[in-house]
């Protein structure tokens, strides 16, 4: 009997496509690629049961670039078309790819509706706060006065929160990354990926052509340690450091900053991170700077049963009691016969 | 089941009764009157008695319309007879107003000498100011055209069921179970059916199900023993000439629904039905959503472009993705559909049309979306078309829907509406074992593989699902290098890819049936062309001319696209051509375009359908003309 050679192990660059790739030199979105790789290998990925599913904008080109299944749909609706694959096949491992405008904006319904019905699929918001692919029109995620191509005199309008919109929508995983980070990018892929259900993870992504150097209050190597808190379970919330960490206000419900002395963290009062409290998720989301450090990692996380499961379930159960075929169904109700 | 036999057919004695070939009844009420039910009721009791009939349930757009207001009349008109019966018939031979707006809405088209069986304790002075009556037409002889039966059914009501001590409105609510009875006798149909319904829907409610039938006793009583106008002893209609067989009632959304999980099980996949609720067409979903043991799963989408967007991942999946909405629906579904076709997935999308443009009459039927099926995406993106023409006739073209989708990997439009959604008629139980199967085969061969390979004949792309090793691939909406099946923005390559996309489009016409003519000679003087739920009005048209005389013949299409090969050639074996639509003239448009015939329109955009007579007259019209 002849046994099948084994497989070597696929590396990040098994999951790359000979496909050229076709972003701007130095878009973040390449970081962003080669961390997904990453992430690919280190699960073990079995490319023929996994599928990419974007929308349309720079992100969405990224199916293209992976050596799996890949659907590049239409603006905004990614997330239904993965909500019909899952549903059609619940063992495929399908991830969500879109931009602020093409999941914030056209497809703002379609990400509400799969994070609370909780649609076992990974979704990856890519942040550039800037409309790409049409040339640098503000977006929803666009801080106010933003000048663009269609705001000249600076935008009016008040920008979304990725995070705090998909906790608002019911989501149960939610988790942030930076494209520049190539260490901490896949350890947080990897949470999203092996958590059951929906998980929601925000990028942020430098887009080099329209809007560069947006995020560098906290994303600049300057202040990175200073600007950004990774989010760990169980570990106290500390930054710049380990010298500083957050605080619940005595007082209101707001977190504060504390510079932690030599007695430690729990001396200062600093609180120890817990993804499964949606509170706490809620008030690490809306940290900004240049107040406040921007969270990453995985700030919330608390499981719950997926849609496509409860779905099959129900299908299940519905067999199991059945009174049969589709024949019994027409002849179901009243019927009379005419004799010949 | 329930085997006919004369006792069922002759429950009074016939020598009393009058002889009818056929006969047209209309129940109307307000909207919380039950008329809808009595309506159902009578249809089963009508088709246990053997007579062919066809329906038309007419109701408000309201949930509840103000009660006693000439909007929220709702009314169930049933046409049934001894012979074959093509449509829910023209006016009525009998119409019960349970209100004064009933009346006013519903007496216009009750026949000269017709029965008109009123409730007198609903034409009080404030029910009859809400409907508009300044006079009780009941006393000012506006009346006196029609055999009049006035009776104070709410009072003999409530009298009928005192004895089980209901409320004053449960009480009265068993007022159309009772009006019920009274139909029953004068048309001799047997209370056995809806008193066995009673007791079923009310087994919890002993005391609910002991009134209404109680009520519906009442009635037929009264019926029997009342002195009824001059000349009316009650009527026998005999049961029509019907094929052997085991029958049931349909509807066309039960029918479309069964129709769609049969052709599932003939491809040998499961189906994802994805949807998103409108009038009419939420009831497919309904249907659906009870029968997920059999082959479908049902996703209620937050939108209608989530539904058929989920319906093409399925497909992309490797199920069959189905859509379902009425026009405004399948408007927002356009862009997602030109995906499917351009990416070639299959999906159905089932189409029940509506009164429009934007929310029309949502209740109201009307196949004004044949322009939208046919032409309504951007680009050059042809779609399969087919339509349905009854609601028995939802089975079989559901399932060549399916058939096309999957054979053809593309997106087919089935056009059903409002009217065949709701109406019903009997049907017939095929035999499911009759229909050839069409299993759908994955590709599987890695060798050579790219995703867009055609079969050389049918110039369908290969079907290679996610799951399957060695054929991973992306694909998109972007157009595709016809070779590779990559993102290619070669100019030559469009081209060549659109005029492909078209030819697979074209080719289907080959694998349809040829256009049949369903009455009449060709070559001919007169081709009435038809399509969708015209179909009942026309066919007894051009049946009652042609026993006239006059050479006139009727022509139905079911393919819309690609149309049949042969349909020019027919068409231009007549003299005229005569196309009658519940539209301004879409079909006619195709046909003068497609084969450069001075077809004419006759149209009517009311919200009803065709009358026999006003069918009629169009053909007489043109035929003199």
């Amino acid at each position: 009997m002849n046994e099948a050679a084994p497989i070597a192990k696929r590396t990040a660059k098994d999951y790359a496509t000979d496909q050229e790739v076709r972003w701007c030199p130095g878009c973040g979105d390449y970081a962003i690629l080669r961390a997904v790789l990453k992430t690919l290998a280190d699960i073990e990925a079995d490319p023929a049961e996994t599928v990419f599913v974007s929308g349309i904008g720079c992100a969405a080109r990224f199916p293209y670039y992976v050596e799996t299944y890949g659907f590049h749909t239409i603006h905004g609706r990614a997330p239904a078309f993965a909500t019909g694959i899952k549903l059609a096949n619940p063992k495929l491992d399908v991830w969500v790819v879109g931009g602020d405008g093409d999941m914030l904006s056209i497809g703002g319904n379609h990400l509400m509706h799969v994070l609370r019905r909780n649609v076992d699929v990974q979704v990856l918001l890519f942040n550039n706060e800037i409309y790409g692919l049409t040339k640098g029109q503000y977006s929803p995620t666009s801080r106010v006065g933003t000048r663009s191509p269609s705001t000249p005199l600076g935008s009016v309008d008040a920008p979304v929160s990725a995070c705090l919109y998909a906790l608002g929508a019911g989501a149960r995983f939610v988790a942030r990354g930076i494209d520049s980070q190539q260490k901490l990018l896949p350890e947080t892929l990897k949470r999203a990926h092996a958590h059951k259900g929906a998980s929601f993870v925000e990028i942020f992504q430098n887009c080099i052509v329209y809007n560069d150097g947006v995020f560098d209050a906290f994303t600049a190597k300057s202040v990175a340690a200073a600007m950004q808190i990774n989010c760990e379970h169980g570990k106290p919330l500390l930054f710049a450091d380990g010298t500083k960490g957050l605080r619940l206000k005595p007082d209101t419900l707001a977190l504060e900053v504390v510079e932690v002395g030599a007695d430690g963290a729990e001396a200062a009062g600093v609180l120890v991170h817990d993804e499964t409290n949606l509170a706490l998720a809620q008030l690490l989301c809306a940290m900004e700077p240049p107040t406040m450090p921007t969270a990453v990692g995985v700030i919330y996380c608390n499981p719950a049963r997926s849609y496509d499961e409860g779905v099959h379930a129900i299908k299940e159960d519905a067999k199991k009691r059945a009174r049969g075929d589709l024949k019994a169904v027409l002849q179901g109700g009243h019927t009379w016969t005419v004799e010949p | 089941m329930t085997k006919l036999d004369k006792a069922i057919h002759t429950p009074a004695p016939q020598s009393a009764r009058e002889e009818l070939e056929s006969a047209v009844v209309r129940f109307a009420g307000d909207s919380g009157d039950g008329m809808q039910l009595t309506g159902g009721q009578f249809t089963q009791a009508t088709a246990l008695a053997g007579n062919d009939l066809a329906t038309f349930p007419d109701f408000p757009a309201e949930i509840r319309a103000p009660a006693g207001t000439t909007f929220g009349v709702s009314s169930f008109q049933i046409n049934f007879g001894a012979r074959r019966i093509m449509t829910s018939g023209d006016s009525f031979d009998t119409l019960v107003a349970m209100n004064p707006a009933a009346l006013k809405v519903e007496s216009p088209n009750l026949k000269p000498g017709g029965l008109l069986i009123v409730d007198t304790g609903s034409f009080g002075e404030r029910d009859l100011r809400k409907a508009g009556y300044d006079a009780n037409p009941l006393e000012d002889g506006s009346l006196e055209k029609f055999r009049v039966i006035a009776l104070d059914i709410s009072a003999m009501t409530l009298e009928a069921v005192k004895p089980f001590g209901l409320s004053q409105k449960d009480a009265l609510r068993c007022k159309n179970l009772w009006t019920l009875g009274f139909v029953y006798w004068l048309y001799g149909r047997s209370r056995q059916a809806t008193q066995d319904w009673l007791q079923g829907k009310f087994a919890k409610r002993q005391d609910l199900a002991d009134a209404n039938i109680a009520a519906l006793n009442a009635g037929h009583a009264m019926a029997e023993t009342a002195e009824l106008p001059d000349g009316v002893h009650g009527f026998h209609i005999a049961p029509a000439p019907i094929a052997a067989g085991t029958y049931r009632t349909v509807t066309g959304t039960q029918a479309l629904a069964w129709g769609l999980l049969k052709g599932l099980e003939l491809a040998g996949i499961e189906g994802l039905f994805a949807s998103y609720p409108i009038t009419p067409a939420s009831p497919v979903l309904h249907v659906l959503a009870a029968n997920q043991h059999l082959g479908v799963t049902t996703f209620q989408a937050e939108d209608e472009i989530a539904a058929v967007c989920a319906a093409i991942g399925a497909s992309y999946a490797g199920s069959l993705g189905i859509t379902s909405s009425s026009g405004p629906g399948i408007a927002l579904k356009t862009e997602a559909i030109g995906l499917a076709l351009s990416a070639e997935l299959p999906l159905v999308i089932v189409n029940s049309q509506r009164g429009g443009p934007s929310t029309g009459l949502p209740t109201k039927t009307e196949q004004s979306d044949l322009y939208q099926a046919v032409f309504g995406r951007n680009a050059d993106a042809p779609l399969v078309v087919l339509s349905t023409r009854s609601a028995s006739d939802c089975f079989d073209v559901a399932i060549e829907s399916v058939r096309l989708a999957v054979k053809y990997m593309t997106p087919v439009m089935l056009l059903t509406d409002g009217y065949i959604a709701n109406a019903a008629e009997p049907w017939k139980i095929p035999d499911l074992d009759g229909y050839a199967p069409f299993p759908v085969s994955f590709h599987t061969e890695k060798e050579g593989f790219q995703p867009f390979l055609r079969d050389e004949k049918t110039l369908a792309r290969v079907w290679a699902k996610p799951g399957t090793p060695g054929l991973e691939h992306r694909i998109g909406g972007i157009e595709r290098g016809y070779d590779t099946g990559h993102i290619s923005y070669d100019p030559d390559n469009h081209h060549k890819m659109t005029k492909v996309r078209a030819a697979k489009i074209d080719g289907i016409a080959d694998d349809i049936p040829e256009q049949t003519v369903e009455l009449g000679n060709t070559p001919g003087r007169l081709a009435v062309v038809g399509w969708g739920s015209t179909y009942g009005p026309i066919d007894r048209a051009v049946d009652n001319l042609r026993s006239q005389g006059h050479d006139v013949a009727h022509i139905h299409v079911r393919h819309i696209w690609p149309l049949p090969k042969n349909l020019g050639a027919l068409l231009k074996g007549y003299d005229k051509v005569l196309v009658p639509e519940m539209n301004n003239g879409q079909l006619v448009t195709l046909i003068r375009a497609q084969y450069l015939i001075d077809a004419k329109g006759f149209n009517k955009v009311s919200g009803q359908p065709f009358k026999i007579a006003e069918i009629e007259n169009a053909i007489l019209a043109e035929l003199e003309g």
